[in-house]
């Protein structure tokens, strides 16, 4: 039952990215491709997740931590960046 | 397979399709809906909470297969949950930013556009209020006049 529903989840996260990298290439503005790419970290955490479930190991863990860490700072610079022109003044 | 194991097989299950559902919901959304301050609720509500309900599948399956408990998924969910909000107000920041910059390009998509404060006061992303600055900060503060760009 797990492996079925598993696999549903990873459908659905994976045509989640797929409307994510729609929007990347979409997006008027530079704020909308911001938000694609910080859903699209989200969504990668997400799989990274069931990827570890799926191989039943533990070991994929850090990466999701280290994916929404590195995933939030970027999140930060770009609209930093945006805001002041510069990300470190 | 024990009464336990299918208990917590069902619950794994329900929470897996749930995270999933909820994450394409979300990214629905962001690709659907019509200006940035709408299509901001899905990635920072749905899509937030869609991770959350995988990480709460993974926080019980491996436990319930024998394998040891862990906080990683804690911290991961604890992160998640606290820096959604803050790239959301900071990406909806740079978007007012970028209405006000350059309104003609972003014309179209301003429908979402917060009503904008009365008379000479600013967005908090915007020039200064001299006269506030001043009764907040007294004569003596300096407070980099050299930002200003």
């Amino acid at each position: 039952m797990i492996a079925y529903a598993l696999i549903g989840a990873m459908a659905c996260v994976s045509a989640a990215m797929l409307l994510n990298l729609f929007r990347l290439f979409r997006g008027p503005t530079a704020a909308d491709r911001i938000l694609a790419l910080d859903t699209m970290v989200i969504n990668a955490i997400a799989f990274i997740i069931l990827f570890g479930i799926h191989e039943t190991t533990t070991t994929y863990f850090e990466a999701a931590l280290l994916l929404a860490m590195v995933g939030f700072v970027g999140t930060a610079a770009y609209s930093k960046f945006l805001l002041r022109g510069d990300v470190v003044e | 397979m024990s009464g336990g194991m299918i208990i917590a097989d069902v619950v794994i299950s329900g929470l897996l399709l749930l995270g999933g559902a909820f994450a394409l919901i979300g990214s629905w959304g962001l690709a659907k809906l019509p200006s940035l301050m709408s299509r901001l609720h899905g990635p920072t509500k749905a899509t937030t909470l869609g991770v959350g309900s995988c990480l709460i599948a993974s926080m019980v399956y491996f436990p319930a297969y024998g394998h040891a408990w862990t906080a990683h998924e804690l911290l991961i969910t604890l992160f998640l949950f606290i820096t959604a909000p803050i790239s959301a107000n900071l990406i909806a920041k740079a978007y007012l930013h970028g209405c006000r910059t350059e309104p003609d390009e972003n014309a179209p998509a301003a429908e979402g556009m917060p009503v904008a404060p009365p008379h000479d006061a600013d967005w908090a992303t915007f020039g200064r209020d001299e006269e506030l600055e001043e009764m907040i900060l007294g004569e003596t503060g300096d407070a980099s006049p050299e930002r200003r760009s």
